[in-house]
C-alpha cells in the first residue's frame, strides 16, 4: 500500500498508517515524506513501512516488532524507549538515537549527531543494537546501561571530521560498545576503558556486521578487514559513593 | 473483548523552531520562501510568538536607518515621534503594512520610519569629543527609546532590514505583516515556545539592535550575569527574555570591540577548559585570553541560535549541542534551521547537508558588495 504524505499533517498521515496496519496490511510505502513526527510509534504489529524523504523527530519511539525503512537522511530521536523491531536509514540522523531503547535494532548507514544511544538498557533475551557507519558527535553511548553500539566511521558526508566526539561514553555502567580502527583515547569519559575484543566479541561482530550489510548491500569483509576494538563502563555503579559514600 | 489501549501515543512537542538563508551573491528571493520553511515547524511553537528578520528589503533607502518601532498606546507613539523629530531627519515615515487577520488579537500599532541623525549639540559632542560613533548614537536612542518611553518599542533600526514579529504561530505573524510583499537576500525565521517569559509583542524573536538580529532557541540560564555585564556599557534589557542578550553581546564583541565573527562566537560558547588545556600553544593562549576577558560573556545553557547582519548569515550551538541545528548548501545559498526537513522543504536537493558541532560557528558572509 502506497500513501503520498505530501503535506500531509503528521496527526493525519499516522491515524492513516494505523488504521491501515490495524486492517492487516503489511508493507506500506510513504512517498514525498518532509518532517512528519512521529511515525511508526507504538506500532505492534511486524510490518514494514518504506519512508521516502526525511521523517521527522521522534520516529518509532515504543515501536514494537515493526521495520522501519528510510531511504533518504533522518532527524533526532530515532527509536526513543523502542522494544523491538528495526530502523534503517540510507543516509545520515540526527541527535538522540535510540534514547532508553531496549529492544530491536537500528542501523544508520552515514553520520549520527550527539548523545547516540544515550542511556540504552538489556534486559533478559531483550538487546537493543545500534550501528552507525559514519561518524559521530559528543556523548556516544552517554549513560549507557545495556546492549550494543557500534561506530564504524566509514561512510561519512564529513570525513574531515573526527570519528567521534569527547565524552566517549560519559556514565556508561552496563552494555558495550564496538568501535572500528580504535578510538582515540583522550576523549573517552572516565568511566570506561579500551579492551582488545575476544572470539565471542568477533563472532557476534561478524553476526551483527551480516545483517547491516544485507540492509545497505555492503560487502562485509570491507568492514571486517579492521580490528575492532571494545569499549566498556570500568565500574557497574560509578556514582554509587556520590550521594552516600559506603565503607570501603 | 478487545483490550483498552494503555496508553494514548500522543506528544506535546515542547521546542522551538528556526530557520533562516543567506544569497552569498545578493539574490534577493520573497518572503513566500522562508515563510514555506518556518510553517514546516509549525508545532515546534505553540502561538505565542512568531517572527522573521529580513534583509535586502529597503534597498531604496538603504543609506537611511529603518526604524521599526511597536506602540502599545497613542502617547507613546506622540513622545516617540518627538524624540526622533529632534534627533533625526526622517526622510520617510509610514504605518507598517498589516493585514487584519482573524489569527492575530490586539495587535500593537507598528509604524516605520527612515532616518539619518541630526548634527545635534548632543550628536557633535559625542563624535567629536567622546570617540563616539554614529552607530552607538543609534544605540543610545534605542535604548532611550525602550527604556524610557513607556509602551514604546524599537523593534528594529538597521539598515536596509526589518524585524517582523509578534504573538502568533509565524505563519500568522507572517500574514498579519504581508511578508510575501518583501524580498530580501538574508531571512530568518523563529517559531516561539515560550518556557520561562512571558509571550507578549516585544519578546517574539527575532531581538535586534542596529542590523544584528539573533532568532534562538533554548535559554540563557547566564542571563543574569550577561545582563550585568552588558549594563556596564549602556545596554540596557527592556524585552523581559533572554535572547535579548545575545544580540547586544555580539554588538559589544564585534561592533565595537572589533572580534572577527568566529572569535565572538568562540567567547560565546568557548572550549572546557580540559579542552584548551590539551591545545598547541598559540591556540592555548588565545583562548585563555577570551575566556578570561569575556567570562561575563559566556553563553551557559541550551542553546542553537541564527544572528544575521547586512554582511552575513551565522549559525551556533551550545558547547554541549543540547539544541538541534542543521546547515545545507546549495548554489550560492546557505541554509540553517532546527529541522532538515524545513530546509528540504524549500531547497528539496541541497548540494551538502550536516550538522555543525556543539560550539562550531558556521559563518557565511555575502560575496562582494552586496
Amino acid at each position: 500500500m502506497k500513501i503520498n504524505a505530501q503535506g500531509l499533517y503528521y496527526r493525519d498521515l499516522n491515524e492513516r498508517i494505523r488504521n491501515a496496519v490495524e486492517s492487516g496490511t503489511n508493507t506500506i510505502e510513504l512517498d514525498n515524506v518532509n518532517g512528519q513526527y512521529f511515525i511508526g510509534d507504538g506500532l505492534n504489529k511486524p510490518v514494514t513501512i518504506t519512508i521516502n524523504g526525511v521523517p521527522g523527530n521522534d520516529l518509532a519511539a515504543f515501536m514494537n516488532g515493526a521495520t522501519i525503512i528510510v531511504t533518504e537522511n533522518a532527524q533526532d530521536n530515532i527509536g526513543n524507549t523502542m522494544n523491538a523491531g528495526k530502523v534503517v536509514v540510507h543516509g545520515h540522523a540526527g541527535d538522540v538515537l535510540g534514547y532508553g531503547m531496549r529492544g530491536g535494532r537500528i542501523h544508520i548507514r552515514k553520520d549520527v549527531g550527539y548523545r547516540v544511544g544515550i542511556h540504552m538498557k538489556s534486559y533478559q533475551e531483550n538487546k537493543p543494537v545500534l550501528i552507525a557507519g559514519g561518524n559521530a558527535g559528543d556523548f556516544f553511548g552517554e549513560y549507557m546501561a545495556g546492549g550494543v553500539l557500534i561506530l564504524l566511521g566509514m561512510f561519512s558526508d564529513n570525513p574531515e571530521k573526527d570519528k567521534h566526539g569527547f565524552l566517549f561514553g560519559t556514565g556508561m555502567h552496563g552494555g558495550v560498545i564496538y568501535v572500528r580502527g580504535g578510538v582515540d583515547e583522550s576523549r573517552l569519559a572516565k568511566e570506561v576503558g579500551v579492551f582488545e575484543v575476544d572470539d565471542e566479541d568477533r563472532k557476534n561482530i561478524n553476526e551483527m556486521m551480516s545483517e547491516y550489510c544485507k540492509d545497505f548491500g555492503l560487502d562485509p569483509t570491507v568492514i571486517l578487514n579492521e580490528r575492532f576494538v571494545k569499549v566498556l563502563p570500568r565500574s557497574k555503579r560509578p556514582y554509587g559513593n556520590m550521594y552516600c559514600p559506603m565503607p570501603k | 473483548m478487545k483490550p483498552h489501549a494503555t496508553h494514548h501515543f500522543q506528544k506535546d512537542i515542547s521546542n522551538c523552531g528556526l530557520t533562516g538563508f543567506i544569497s552569498k551573491k545578493g539574490t534577493r528571493v520573497g518572503g513566500e520562501v522562508i515563510i514555506k520553511s518556518i510553517a514546516l515547524m509549525h508545532d515546534r511553537g505553540n502561538g505565542l510568538g512568531g517572527g522573521f528578520g529580513a534583509y535586502g528589503i529597503y534597498p531604496e533607502y538603504k543609506e537611511l536607518y529603518a526604524f521599526h518601532v511597536m506602540y502599545e498606546n497613542t502617547m507613546a507613539q506622540q513622545l516617540t515621534e518627538e524624540y526622533l523629530e529632534s534627533n533625526f531627519h526622517i526622510e520617510q515615515q509610514e504605518d507598517i503594512p498589516t493585514r487584519r487577520t482573524k489569527a492575530i488579537a490586539n495587535p500593537p500599532v507598528f509604524k516605520r520610519y527612515f532616518a539619518k541623525p541630526l548634527a545635534t549639540d548632543e550628536f557633535r559632542e559625542a563624535i567629536e569629543y567622546q570617540g563616539l560613533t554614529e552607530e552607538d548614537m543609534i544605540v543610545r536612542h534605542v535604548m532611550a527609546i525602550n527604556h524610557e518611553i513607556e509602551g514604546a518599542f524599537v523593534v528594529s533600526s538597521g539598515k536596509n532590514m526589518g524585524a517582523f514579529k509578534g504573538v502568533g504561530f509565524p505563519e500568522d505573524i507572517a500574514d498579519f505583516f504581508r511578508l510575501e510583499e518583501y524580498s530580501g537576500h538574508i531571512w530568518t525565521a523563529h517559531n516561539r515556545f515560550p518556557t520561562n517569559t512571558p509571550g507578549w509583542w516585544g519578546g517574539a524573536h527575532p531581538f535586534t539592535l542596529l542590523d544584528w538580529s539573533i532568532v534562538h532557541n533554548g535559554e540563557i540560564s547566564s542571563y543574569g550575569i550577561n545582563k550585568r555585564y552588558l549594563e556596564m556599557y549602556g545596554y540596557l534589557c527592556t524585552m523581559l527574555t533572554d535572547t535579548e542578550v545575545v544580540a547586544y553581546m555580539l554588538d559589544l564583541l564585534i561592533r565595537k570591540h572589533g572580534l572577527p565573527a568566529s572569535l565572538a562566537c568562540t567567547a560565546l560558547a568557548p572550549p572546557f577548559w580540559e579542552l584548551i588545556d590539551q591545545m598547541p600553544n598559540n591556540e592555548r593562549e588565545l583562548l585563555t585570553a577570551i575566556r578570561q576577558v569575556y567570562g561575563s560573556g559566556l553563553l551557559n545553557g541550551p542553546f542553537a541560535i541564527l544572528f544575521a547582519s547586512n554582511q552575513g548569515l551565522i549559525g551556533l550551538n551550545d558547547r554541549v549541542k543540547l539544541r538541534p541545528l542543521v546547515c545545507a548548501e546549495y548554489e550560492d545559498f546557505v541554509y540553517m534551521a532546527s529541522e532538515e526537513s524545513a530546509i528540504r522543504e524549500i531547497c528539496p536537493n541541497p548540494s551538502r547537508i550536516w550538522s555543525p558541532r556543539g560550539g562550531e560557528p558556521v559563518i557565511t558572509m555575502v560575496e562582494g558588495n552586496v
